[in-house]
């Protein structure tokens, strides 16, 4: 299959090798060729969706900038990469730096863009030094800056290293974070296209995103529009992590099957094991059980089909042998440390699934901790400012239900049950309890004694149920 | 190792990269993370008396300064050591071995996470997802190169290098 973004050139991260594999030429048609509002016609006519996770209409996103020029208007590109097992931008900084770069201004000059913010997470110190170099040899080139390549067109770019905050991958935090300010979601509405960055108009799009748009301008919409799945055209960058063979990157169009993605490209699961659970976007999505993946295409229409989702296509794969409790703790443990602490219900809600899942992993577990579970996610999804809430709850409340007999296998002993426990705790105001607890000779094998026996009251028993 | 206390002061060409990176920005509150990137730099981590300086600079008050640094866990609110090592033990990782590598070093240089060695060399970190999950497990030293698909052995190598190189 032909790459649109990795491609089988070698030095292609050198902006002259870039140039003479007709790099920067999708840009020089825009400026000589199309006007604005051609090139986000073309782009919306290609289908092209968002690689951020949300698989927005990216032509459309642009459509909604404000056409005029009243106000300076903002471009960011998100390379906070943070979702668990997402290392796909990564993979562009290193490989097609250039191509982003040029989709980047692309999408600048069709949104009348007066400066670039490439926001990338603090963590990727190698990749920020080659992006830094990269736009610099841009800036050397003339293709950013003043008049763009003779045209009237002028935008600057810029590259800003985050700090260590999943947040700032969720566009408005980003856009906080990029203004001087805690990593805070904002409420939307306004959205970013009317009060965006400083507010200002604001686009906000992800790194893969942007690469896709020189080859759509050099080949054409209907190109584009023709690989992979009709209704999510292209390729997808699939991250593929965990008990495989061959981990890596793989550019594959969209609704490529999951299974030729792990056995034909990955080699299939390690020490020839069977497999159990498959994350198929970024620790934040439902996961797949064995059954859902053998017939799954890796599209957004598929896996919402199945009540899950590609995310940014960070795909985790978990052997038979998989402790899918532990795995689950892992993931809550991410969310909560992650958690802004804005909205009560993902701060408190996170901290809360963690504990239980931690007891459940202990094996101080209690059968109702399951429907516990469930409750709290549902509590939280939907219920706060920014989507943090929901990638915290999608995975609890997905895992609990489809992998049950993982958790019930973990939860020995059935006299902790819920019910009980209350029942002790009514006991406190009994008066007979009391009466044993205040006696100043009671000692503690006594108390327990009177416990029992008040338990084994059948009228207490009926009273305090 | 980071210095234990210092004076927060920036000589005339760290100035002219403070000014460069205001420059960037329609608001100059925009540079903050940019300036405190430049005193962890320097000085290793980021007392209160830099985060003072910091909001003298950029005319910011010093509790927004506060704010921000507290806020991002890769800015060092206390000194850590000459090598701090952030193992990643989130999921991919955990999958190859991201615990065994973490508890390994953790042994081994007889401190637990976010502690630092009695001799200011190693400090270690419990750290989150660092986008590595092909090459797990892995980790990163002092926020800055990666070594990744790491064995025991290699962490042991790594470790006596590191070690070595005072």
């Amino acid at each position: 299959m032909e790459k649109i973004i990795l491609k089988d050139i070698p030095g292609l991260q050198n902006i002259d090798v870039y140039i003479s594999n007709n790099g920067y030429s999708s840009l020089k048609k825009v400026l000589t060729q199309m006007k604005p509002e051609d090139v986000i016609e073309e782009v919306k006519k290609s289908g092209l969706r968002g690689r951020g996770g949300a698989c927005f209409s990216t032509g459309l996103k642009w459509s909604f900038m404000p056409k005029g020029n009243e106000k300076p208007k903002f471009l960011c590109c998100n390379g906070d990469e943070s979702e668990p097992g997402s290392f796909k931008d990564r993979e562009i900084f290193e490989k097609n730096p250039h191509q982003f770069i040029e989709g980047s201004l692309i999408a600048a000059y069709s949104m009348g863009i007066k400066a670039v913010y490439v926001y990338i997470r603090g963590e990727y110190w190698k990749w920020i030094n080659i992006m830094e170099e990269c736009v610099a040899d841009a800036y050397k080139k003339g293709f950013i800056g003043k008049n763009i390549l003779g045209s009237e067109f002028s935008v600057d770019m810029y590259v800003h290293k985050g700090a260590g905050a999943y947040i700032c991958g969720e566009e408005s935090s980003l856009m906080n974070s990029l203004e001087g300010k805690r990593g805070y979601p904002r409420v939307k509405p306004p959205f970013p296209a009317a009060v965006g960055v400083w507010g200002n108009p604001t686009t906000i799009n992800n790194i893969e995103t942007l690469a896709n748009v020189p080859e759509i301008i050099n080949k054409g919409a209907e190109w584009f529009s023709k690989i992979g799945e009709p209704k999510h055209p292209g390729t997808l960058l699939f991250g593929v992590s965990g008990h495989i063979n061959k981990p890596g990157v793989y550019e594959l169009p969209t609704g490529t099957p999951l299974m030729t993605i792990i056995n034909d490209y990955c080699g299939g699961i390690r020490n020839g094991k069977d497999f159990k659970m498959i994350i198929p976007g970024g620790s934040s999505m439902p996961p797949l059980t064995k059954e859902e993946s053998l017939t799954m295409k890796m599209d957004a229409e598929s896996l919402k089909a199945v009540g899950s989702a590609i995310g940014t296509a960070g795909v985790i794969v978990m052997d038979e042998d998989t402790d899918i409790v532990h795995v689950l703790q892992r993931i809550t443990k991410f969310y909560y440390h992650e958690s802004c602490g804005q909205c009560t219900p993902c701060r408190e809600g996170c901290g809360w699934m963690l504990k239980v899942l931690n007891r459940i992993l202990d094996g101080s577990g209690r059968k109702s901790d399951l429907d516990l579970l469930i409750s709290v996610a549902e509590n939280i999804e939907g219920n706060t400012i920014c989507a943090l809430g929901d990638a915290a709850a999608w995975p609890v409340k997905w895992t609990v239900r489809k992998f049950r007999k993982d958790f019930e296998d973990k939860i020995k002993d059935d006299s902790l049950e819920l019910n009980v426990v209350n029942k002790v705790h009514g006991l406190r105001n009994s008066n007979e309890y009391v009466k044993v607890s205040n006696d100043e000779n009671s000692t503690v094998e006594n108390l327990i004694g009177k416990v029992q026996e008040i338990i084994n009251n059948d009228d207490i028993k009926r009273f305090s149920s | 190792m980071s210095e234990q206390n210092y004076n927060p002061q920036f000589d005339e060409n760290e100035l002219k990269m403070v000014e460069y990176h205001k420059s960037k920005y329609p608001a100059q509150m925009a540079a903050v993370m940019p300036v405190l990137w430049m005193i962890q730099e320097k000085y290793g981590w980021i007392s209160t008396d830099a985060m003072k300086y910091v909001g003298e600079l950029l005319n910011l008050p010093a509790d927004h300064v506060l704010g921000v640094a507290t806020f991002y866990t890769m800015y060092f609110k206390k000194p850590v050591g000459k090598y701090h090592l952030q193992i990643c033990t989130n999921v991919s990782c955990m999958l190859c071995g991201g615990y065994d590598v973490f508890n390994h070093v953790s042994k081994k240089l007889g401190i637990k996470n976010k502690e630092v060695t009695s001799d200011g060399f190693f400090s270690i970190e419990e750290a989150e997802c660092l986008g590595s999950c092909a090459t797990a497990p892995m980790l990163q030293i002092n926020n800055k190169d990666f070594y990744e698909k790491l064995s025991l052995d290699e962490v042991d190598k790594l470790l006596d290098k590191l070690r070595n190189s005072n």
